[in-house]
C-alpha cells in the first residue's frame, strides 16, 4: 500500500493491521508522550487547504512521535489560498523531498489527483476531501468501537452501528460505511431523505428515516455534524424540526441498549444533532475518539512509510 | 499536379457502388466507373468511403476572447483533420456573439482561414444572461446570415424568454438550439447524479434537469408553431420525450455528441477532469438509448460540442476544472466505432447525420450535398479498414483536452476537400 | 542443512542459562526477564519457569517489541508490530535480562536497548541468547550464551521452537 486515499484502498487484513498496530502503540505509550525513532529522517507535509485544526494537530502529533520531520503547509497565508494550483503545490512538495503528504482539501478527489499525477512521488494520505472520504477518521472510529464493543476478535463482526444525519455531504459517513462493512459490522444510515445521496441504495448499508426505530437496536450510534449552511438550503424546514426527528436527546439516550456507545467526529453542534447532556454522558466516547486519533494516525504513517518502498505504481 | 482538378480513384460511395469521382473548379463534374483525365491529380482511394463533407452544428472556437485555448484558424485545421467542411461557432465567446459585429468578425475569420465554412451561431439573449433578446434580426441580416441561435453553455431558462425567442425567429425560419439544463437543479453540479456521484462525493447532476427543459420546450414549440433544436441530448428520458414530440408532429430536432455515444460516468472515478463535461457523461443505459435514437432518427445528427480548454483549466481538482472536451478530430472515428461497427448505422446513415441533416437544420448553403454530379465538392474520405491511436500531443487544436488519448479508434480520415480545394492530404493538413 | 542443536541440547542450554542468571544476580529478587518476539519471548517464558523452580517462587517473563526501533525498516517489507508486555514488577531500577534466540549483527539488541530506554531506567541490562553466531556489527556481547556457533555470513541459522514450529531444534542452512 502506497497511498491511503479511500477505505476502498484497504482489504480486511490491511485494516486489521492498522487497528492492531494502533492498539499496541496506544498500550505502550499509555497516555504518556513517547517518541519512537521509526520515521527518523523522513519528511511529512501536512497540506491543509481547508481549515481543520484538530485533524492537522492529530497528524502532526502522530508524525512527530514517530520522529518524522513535519512541515505544515496550511491554507491561511499559504500560496494555496492565493490561487496556486494543486500541481504547482505538488511540485513544490516534491522539490522539498516530501516522503508523504497528508492532504485536507475542500475538493473531492484532490488527494487522488495528487497520487495519480506525475507531479510528486511521495505517499498521499487523505485527511478528508470534500464530500468524498475521511479514511483516518473511519479507522479511529472503528478502533474506538472495537475497544469498547469488540468481542475479542480482530474485526467488528455482527455489531450494529447507526450513522445519523447529513450523509449526503459527509466524508466521515462514506468512509465509515465502507470500513464498518469491511470489518463485518451492520450499518444503518438514518437521515431525512433530502440528506441521503441518490444512489445510496448501492451502498452496503440499510437506510431508515426513523431514528426512534433504529436507536434501540444498535451497539453504537455515530452522529454526524449538520453544517450551518444546510439550514438555508431546503434540506429540512428548520433546526428545531431537524433536532426533533434526528437529534440525539436524553429520551433517545434512554432507549439505547445499556452497552451502546455514542460517537461524533466533531466538531459538535450541541443542541442541534446532539444534546449537551448526551454528549457529556457516560455513554459518550467522543473525547476518547480524539485521543485515539493520534494512535491510528501513527499506525497509518507506520504502515505506509516504514517498510521498504514499493515499486512505482503499485498500491 | 493540378490543385483544382482531382480524380478520386476507386472509392466506395455511400450506396456501396465503387466509382471514380472527378472534381473540377470546386464542383463534382463526373462520377463514373473509370475516369481518365490527364490534367487531374489522381488520388487512389480504393477501399475508402467517399462521404459528403462533414458539417458540425456545435463547435466552440473560443475566438474572440480565449485565443490561448483555440482560434478560428486552429479549429479550422482541426476540423479539416476530422473531415469537416463546415463548423458552427457557438456564441459564448468574449465578447458574446449577441450582435452583428461579433458574428461578422467570426465569419470573416473563418473565410480568412479558408479551410472550411465557419457559420456563426448567435446568442439568444444579451450576454447569455437569459433576460433580454439579443439583436437576433440584425445577426440574421448580417453577412454571416445567422439562422441558428443558442445560449449554449447556459440554458434559456425563463419560459417567457424562450417563448418570445421561438416566436421571433419564425420571421426568417431560424431555429433555437437549446442547452437543456434546469439551473436550480444543477447548482454546483459536477457529474451525473447516481451511484458513482454518491460514491465519489461529487455534486450530482440529475437527468431530470435536462429532461424537464426538453419537455417544456417541445410543448412551447408546439404552442407557438416554431422550430426547436435540442443540443447534446444525454439521457434516455430526453430521448423518450423527443420521440414523443416528433410523433406529435412537433418541429424539433436533436443532436448527440460523439463522447456521449461512447463514454460513461464511471470514468469520473479517476477524478481526472478530462472527463468533466457539460452535460455530463451518463450511464451505460443512456449510452445505449442514445445510439438507438441516433439509429432510428429520433436524434437527427451528431454534433461535436468541441470545447477546447487550456492545460491549467484541466490539470487541477475536478470541481475547479472547466467543463468540455475536444471533439472535431475524433468525431467520425467515434461514430464509426459506436454506430457503424455495431451495425446500427450504414455509411449512408453517417452521411445523413453528420452532413446532410445538420445542413438542413441550419439552412446552410453549399454544404451537405450528396456525392453527385453538380454538387459542391465538399468531400471527406475515410479509410474504414485502418485504425489509429489518439495522441493528445498530435492534435491540430490549440488545446489538448481529448478524453480519448490512448484510445485505438477505427477509421482514418485521409482526405478532405472544401469546395474543391484539398484541406487534408493523405492525413496531413494542407 | 545440518542440525546444530537438538531438542535436548536446547533444554540443557536453557537450564544452564537459567542457573547462570540466578547465580550472577545472586538470586531472582531483582531480575525482570524480557523476551524479544517472537522466539525470544517463548525462550523467556521457559527460562522464567526454570528460574521459578530453582528459586521456588513465581518469576514472570515479559516481552519487548523492538520493531519501531529497528534501523532496517526501509530495507524490508513492512513488519507487523508485536506486543510489549512488562511484568508487574516493572523495569525501573531492576536488573533486566533481555532474551533472544540468535545473536548476530547486534542490531536487534541495539534496538531493544533503545526500546527499553523509552520505558524506564533499569539498574542494569544483561543479555541471554540461545545461539551466538558471531559477525557482530556493533560493540555488543551476550552475558549468557547457550551455544557459540561459528558460521559464515552466507549461512543462515534457523531456530525452531515447539510453541511455534512444533519441534525444538537449531539448524544451519547453506554452505560454510
Amino acid at each position: 500500500m502506497r497511498h491511503l486515499l479511500s477505505i476502498s484502498d484497504l482489504n480486511k487484513s490491511d485494516a486489521i493491521v492498522i487497528l492492531d498496530t494502533a492498539t499496541e502503540l496506544a498500550r505502550v505509550s499509555d497516555g504518556q508522550v513517547k517518541k519512537l525513532p521509526t520515521l527518523r529522517g523522513r519528511t511529512i507535509v501536512n497540506l491543509f487547504a481547508e481549515d481543520s485544526t484538530r485533524t492537522r494537530i492529530s497528524f502532526e502529533a502522530a508524525a512527530k512521535r514517530l520522529s518524522a520531520d513535519v512541515i505544515n503547509f496550511s491554507a491561511k497565508g499559504s500560496s494555496i489560498s492565493k490561487g496556486e494550483s494543486l500541481k504547482d503545490t505538488a511540485m513544490t512538495l516534491q522539490a522539498m523531498g516530501a516522503d508523504a503528504v497528508v492532504i485536507r482539501h475542500s475538493a473531492s478527489g484532490a488527494p487522488q489527483r495528487l497520487a495519480d499525477s506525475q507531479w510528486m512521488t511521495g505517499s498521499v494520505i487523505n485527511a478528508g476531501d470534500g464530500t468524498h472520504e475521511h479514511p483516518s477518521q473511519a479507522l479511529l472510529d472503528a478502533f474506538t468501537i472495537r475497544k469498547h464493543l469488540g468481542k475479542g476478535g480482530p474485526d467488528l463482526a455482527g455489531l450494529k452501528v447507526a450513522i445519523v444525519g447529513d450523509v449526503l455531504h459527509s466524508r466521515v459517513a462514506r468512509s465509515n460505511v465502507l470500513l464498518l462493512n469491511l470489518l463485518g459490522a451492520h450499518v444503518t444510515l438514518v437521515a431525512p431523505p433530502t440528506l441521503l445521496p441518490v444512489g445510496v441504495e448501492s451502498w452496503p448499508a440499510k437506510v431508515s428515516y426513523d431514528l426512534d426505530e433504529v436507536i434501540s437496536q444498535v451497539d453504537a450510534v455515530m452522529m454526524l455534524r449538520v453544517q450551518q449552511e444546510r439550514m438555508n438550503d431546503l434540506f429540512f424546514p428548520n433546526a428545531r424540526e431537524y433536532s426533533r426527528y434526528f437529534g440525539l436527546n436524553s429520551q433517545r439516550l434512554a432507549m439505547m441498549q445499556p452497552h451502546a456507545i455514542i460517537m461524533h467526529p466533531g466538531p459538535m453542534n450541541r443542541g442541534l444533532e446532539i444534546a449537551a447532556e448526551v454528549a457529556d454522558s457516560a455513554r459518550s466516547v467522543i473525547v476518547e475518539q480524539v485521543a485515539n486519533g493520534v494512535s491510528i494516525r501513527m499506525a497509518i504513517l507506520y504502515v505506509l512509510l516504514a517498510g521498504a518502498p514499493l515499486e512505482a505504481g503499485s498500491n | 499536379m493540378s490543385t483544382t482538378t482531382f480524380v478520386l480513384k476507386g472509392g466506395t460511395l455511400v450506396d456501396g457502388s465503387v466509382r471514380d469521382v472527378l472534381i473540377e473548379g470546386g464542383v463534382i463534374t463526373t462520377i463514373d466507373k473509370s475516369i481518365a483525365n490527364n490534367q487531374a491529380t489522381i488520388i487512389d482511394v480504393t477501399d475508402s468511403i467517399v462521404l459528403p463533407g462533414l458539417v458540425d452544428l456545435h463547435t466552440h472556437l473560443r475566438q474572440p476572447g480565449r485565443e490561448d485555448a483555440e482560434t478560428v484558424a486552429s479549429a479550422s485545421r482541426a476540423g479539416a483533420k476530422g473531415g469537416f467542411t463546415a463548423l458552427s461557432a457557438m456564441a459564448n465567446t468574449s465578447p458574446v456573439a449577441d450582435n452583428a459585429g461579433v458574428v461578422e468578425q467570426v465569419y470573416r475569420l473563418g473565410q480568412e482561414a479558408g479551410l472550411l465554412d465557419v457559420f456563426p451561431i448567435g446568442a439568444v439573449t444579451e450576454g447569455l444572461k437569459g433576460e433580454t433578446l439579443s439583436e437576433i434580426g440584425a445577426m440574421a441580416d448580417s453577412i454571416a446570415r445567422v439562422r441558428v441561435f443558442s445560449d449554449d453553455g447556459m440554458c434559456v431558462f425563463d419560459p417567457l424568454v424562450m417563448r418570445r425567442a421561438l416566436e421571433y425567429i419564425k420571421k426568417f425560419d431560424g431555429v433555437i438550439a437549446q442547452h437543456a439544463q434546469e439551473p436550480r437543479l444543477t447548482i454546483g453540479s459536477q457529474m451525473n447524479e447516481g451511484e458513482i456521484s454518491a460514491r465519489l462525493g461529487l455534486r450530482g447532476w440529475p437527468a431530470i434537469a435536462e429532461e424537464a427543459i426538453i419537455a417544456r420546450d417541445v410543448l412551447l414549440t408546439d404552442h407557438v408553431q416554431s422550430r426547436l433544436h435540442i443540443c447534446h441530448v444525454t439521457t434516455a428520458g430526453g430521448v423518450e420525450i423527443i420521440r414523443w414530440a416528433k410523433a406529435r408532429g412537433i418541429n424539433v430536432t436533436a443532436e448527440v455528441t460523439p463522447h456521449h455515444l461512447l463514454l460513461t460516468d464511471d470514468l469520473a472515478s479517476s477524478y481526472d477532469p478530462i472527463f468533466k463535461v457539460n452535460p455530463p457523461l451518463r450511464t451505460e443505459k443512456d449510452v445505449h438509448a442514445l445510439r438507438e435514437a441516433l439509429a432510428d432518427g429520433t436524434i437527427d445528427i451528431v454534433a461535436t460540442d468541441h470545447a477546447p480548454h487550456t492545460m491549467e483549466s484541466k490539470e487541477c481538482e475536478w470541481q475547479e476544472a472547466s467543463f468540455g472536451m475536444l471533439g472535431l478530430e475524433t468525431a467520425l472515428s467515434i461514430v464509426h466505432k459506436t454506430m457503424v461497427e455495431t451495425g446500427l448505422l450504414t455509411w449512408e446513415g453517417v452521411a445523413e447525420r453528420m452532413s446532410l441533416a445538420p445542413t438542413r437544420i441550419a439552412g446552410y448553403k453549399e454544404q451537405g450535398q450528396h456525392i453527385a454530379v453538380g454538387s459542391v465538392a465538399n468531400v471527406t474520405i475515410i479509410n474504414p479498414h485502418k485504425k489509429w491511436i489518439v495522441d493528445r500531443d498530435l492534435v491540430q487544436s490549440r488545446s489538448r483536452n481529448t478524453p480519448f488519448h490512448g484510445f485505438e479508434l477505427p477509421g482514418v480520415v485521409t482526405h478532405t476537400f472544401f469546395k474543391g480545394k484539398l484541406t487534408l492530404d493523405n492525413g496531413i493538413n494542407v | 542443512m545440518s542440525i546444530a542443536l537438538s531438542a535436548s541440547d536446547i533444554s540443557r542450554a536453557l537450564t544452564r542459562i537459567s542457573h547462570e542468571i540466578v547465580e550472577k544476580n545472586q538470586g531472582a529478587e531483582n531480575i525482570t526477564l524480557l523476551g524479544i518476539p517472537t522466539r525470544g519471548a517463548h525462550l523467556a517464558i521457559r527460562i522464567a519457569q526454570t528460574i521459578s523452580t530453582i528459586e521456588t517462587r513465581e518469576i514472570q517473563a515479559g516481552m519487548l517489541d523492538i520493531t519501531m526501533h529497528r534501523d532496517d525498516l526501509r530495507m524490508r517489507p513492512l513488519r507487523a508490530i508485536m506486543s510489549t508486555t512488562i511484568p508487574s514488577v516493572g523495569i525501573e531500577g531492576r536488573d533486566v535480562v533481555l532474551i533472544d534466540d540468535v545473536l548476530y549483527s547486534g542490531r536487534t539488541i541495539r534496538a531493544a536497548l533503545d526500546a527499553l530506554g523509552e520505558l524506564g531506567r533499569p539498574r542494569s541490562v544483561q543479555l541471554a541468547v540461545l545461539v551466538d553466531r558471531g559477525h557482530r556489527e556493533l560493540p555488543i556481547r551476550a552475558d549468557f550464551v547457550g551455544k557459540n556457533l561459528p558460521t559464515s555470513s552466507n549461512q543462515s541459522v534457523r531456530v525452531h521452537l515447539v510453541e511455534i514450529d512444533g519441534t525444538d531444534e537449531v539448524l544451519i542452512e547453506g554452505e560454510g
